[in-house]
């Protein structure tokens, strides 16, 4: 497994970068890693300096994207934001796919009342619009990053438990799980070092698409107010100035939104392209 | 069928109790549970009113014995007065919102379908042909947008800019002055970009669905065979492949049910529509508890509901369902 890890990944990158959509995909993505790890490379402004003086300008010279309400400058809101959007998506995403794999392959692997019982929880937790159970938790819990990663996450796992478990199903049926038992492995052993890595490849599509998702989710919670709380820039928040302004500031609706587009597009095709690479029956669909 | 249906129904008695269950943890997640949330709303609250509280809700019960009067409760839809100052029953409250959501989300489900399906069958049938590469490149983008940017942008154009269309409420101030037929202009005017924004996210979903459909059912044999006894290309389209291409098609309408919900909300908070998506905003501000734990029952009833007349509505469609 180990050695033939580093090739599978080398393939994987040379069949993303032959696909053009999912390599524009991997750009867009690529960059706005960048513009989180250094924001400060795109604007010298202070994001959170407000200057009375200076609001809602539209773009110009000094301030590229213009001013918000209080006179802070857009793009450097927006390249701090993407800190933001990012780490949430990631961290979400990593909490439901942590979840959903420990579900997915316990079940699985198991089967029974065990699987019984979990499957039903997943049915039921299905039934919740899941917007509707975002706001409940987060109106009883305070409206912060953290815990809208915990609940973008919780309340997101349930796909990826349900892929995981139909991998787990047949691949507990396969003679090298077998060849593996033989050799005195424990279930941790064939669960964890048998069973998980070839389970990976659709996780990692889902994960993808799920990162996307939590974008879109986050921008939306913080657009209502009861996301990222300013004056943390996200640019689900700057969207809401756009809004209150929105005769006179276009700007403020235009950029942020486009940010979100060109990110969550980003991730969906970088996903797609995945599936393609690793399952071929998909291919040309 | 009327064997299948009634299993079916069985299936959702679990699902409810689970409902429930959840909802029941939900509102014991509170710090200082439902009396906290209520006590930190409104600094009012003295000793006396949290006592009531605390008996209304029989919180100096048991856990079990609590579940239990939530359980029975919510049976009967009672869901108690809302912390709102009206503090009107949240049933009520409910009942009112619900028609304008449902409504809404119906115009543009039959939006979604009206325009989704022709464009999967045409792309799948013309696949790689410039409009399908068209469509699938909106289709991505429509996956991207933000529904509530795409909102703000079609406000800022046809609202402010253009100014043809009005941008929040769901009528005019002077609606009751106008004669019927004004009356009924006036509402369209104010419901077109709703519509069209609460289906918006599920036409790219539709339609990418429908295309997989189609080129799935356009390998199997039996399109081979159409071809093969030399029936024109309409009549194998529409005849064959379109009629088994739609049938998976009505899951995903049940199952599309939450997210219409969800999206409810975003779109009735921006255009300030009247309906349960925005109720449950307000409530969420103002973290009214009752009209919270209320409307995220009803909306899972309503998810439940989608569900069940999906299933159902598949297996009048197609016998292999009721008889496998």
């Amino acid at each position: 497994m180990a050695s033939s890890g580093r090739s599978m990944l080398a393939d994987l990158l040379r069949r993303l970068a032959r696909n053009r959509l999912a390599a524009a995909g991997g750009a867009a993505v690529l960059f706005f890693f960048f513009v989180s790890a250094f924001p400060q490379a795109f604007s010298s402004h202070d994001p959170n300096r407000i200057d009375v003086r200076n609001v809602l300008q539209p773009p110009s010279a000094s301030h590229p994207l213009g001013t918000d309400e209080l006179g802070r400058d857009v793009l450097a809101r927006m390249a701090y934001g993407a800190r933001i959007s990012l780490k949430v998506g990631f961290v979400a995403v990593g909490i439901a796919t942590a979840i959903g794999l420990l579900v997915g392959l316990f079940s699985g692997f198991y089967g029974g009342l065990a699987d019984a019982v979990l499957m039903r929880f997943v049915d039921i937790m299905l039934c919740f619009p899941t917007f509707f159970l975002i706001l409940s938790v987060i109106a009883f819990l305070e409206p912060s990053i953290y815990n809208i990663m915990i609940v973008i996450g919780v309340t997101g796992w349930m796909g990826v438990s349900r892929l995981v478990r139909a991998e787990t199903l047949s691949l507990k049926e396969r003679d090298f799980v077998a060849a593996a038992r033989a050799q005195g492995a424990g279930d941790a052993r064939i669960i964890f070092r048998h069973i998980l890595p070839n389970t990976l490849a659709p996780v990692l599509v889902a994960a993808t698409l799920g990162v996307a998702g939590a974008i879109l989710t986050e921008s939306a919670l913080s657009f209502l107010g009861i996301g990222v709380q300013p004056p943390t820039p996200s640019w689900g928040n700057i969207l809401t100035a756009g809004k209150d302004n929105i005769e006179f500031a276009w700007w403020l609706s235009v950029y942020p939104g486009l940010a979100i587009l060109f990110t969550v597009l980003g991730y969906n095709l970088l996903g797609e392209g995945i599936r393609d690479a690793v399952d071929p029956r998909l291919r040309g669909r | 069928m009327l064997r299948y249906v009634v299993r079916r129904l069985l299936l959702t008695i679990p699902l409810l109790v689970g409902i429930s269950l959840i909802s029941f943890f939900v509102m014991n997640m509170a710090p200082g549970g439902p009396i906290g949330a209520a006590a930190d709303m409104n600094p009012k609250a003295t000793a006396e009113v949290r006592e009531r509280l605390k008996a209304y809700y029989g919180l100096d019960q048991p856990l079990h014995v609590q579940y239990g009067r939530w359980l029975r409760r919510m049976a009967t839809l009672d869901f108690g007065p809302s912390f709102s100052p009206d503090g009107r029953q949240v049933a009520d409250k409910i009942r009112e919102r619900i028609p304008v959501t449902l409504a809404i989300n119906l115009l543009s489900m039959g939006i979604i379908l009206l325009v989704a399906i022709p464009i999967g069958i045409y792309s799948a049938v013309r696949k790689d042909s410039w409009f399908d590469r068209i469509s699938t490149v909106t289709v991505f983008t429509g996956f991207a947008i933000p529904t509530f940017w795409l909102a703000l942008l079609l406000m800022m154009l046809f609202g402010v800019k253009l100014g043809w269309l009005p941008i929040s409420g769901l009528v005019s101030l002077e609606h009751d002055s106008l004669s019927l037929a004004g009356k009924a202009w006036d509402r369209a005017q104010h419901l077109l970009l709703p519509v069209l924004l609460a289906g918006f996210g599920g036409l790219a979903g539709f339609s990418r669905y429908m295309r997989s459909n189609m080129l799935e059912v356009i390998r199997q044999d039996y399109i081979a065979t159409a071809k093969a006894k030399g029936l024109t290309e309409r009549l194998v389209v529409f005849r064959h492949a379109v009629r088994n291409a739609l049938l998976p098609v009505i899951t995903i309408l049940g199952l599309s049910v939450p997210d219409l919900l969800g999206g409810s909300v975003i779109f009735e908070t921006i255009f300030a529509i009247p309906g349960m998506g925005q109720l449950f905003y307000q409530g969420v501000m103002s973290r009214d508890y009752p009209l919270i734990m209320g409307i995220l029952v009803i909306g899972s009833f309503l998810t439940l509901i989608g569900n069940l007349l999906a299933d159902v509505g598949y297996a009048l469609a197609d016998p292999r369902i009721r008889t496998g």
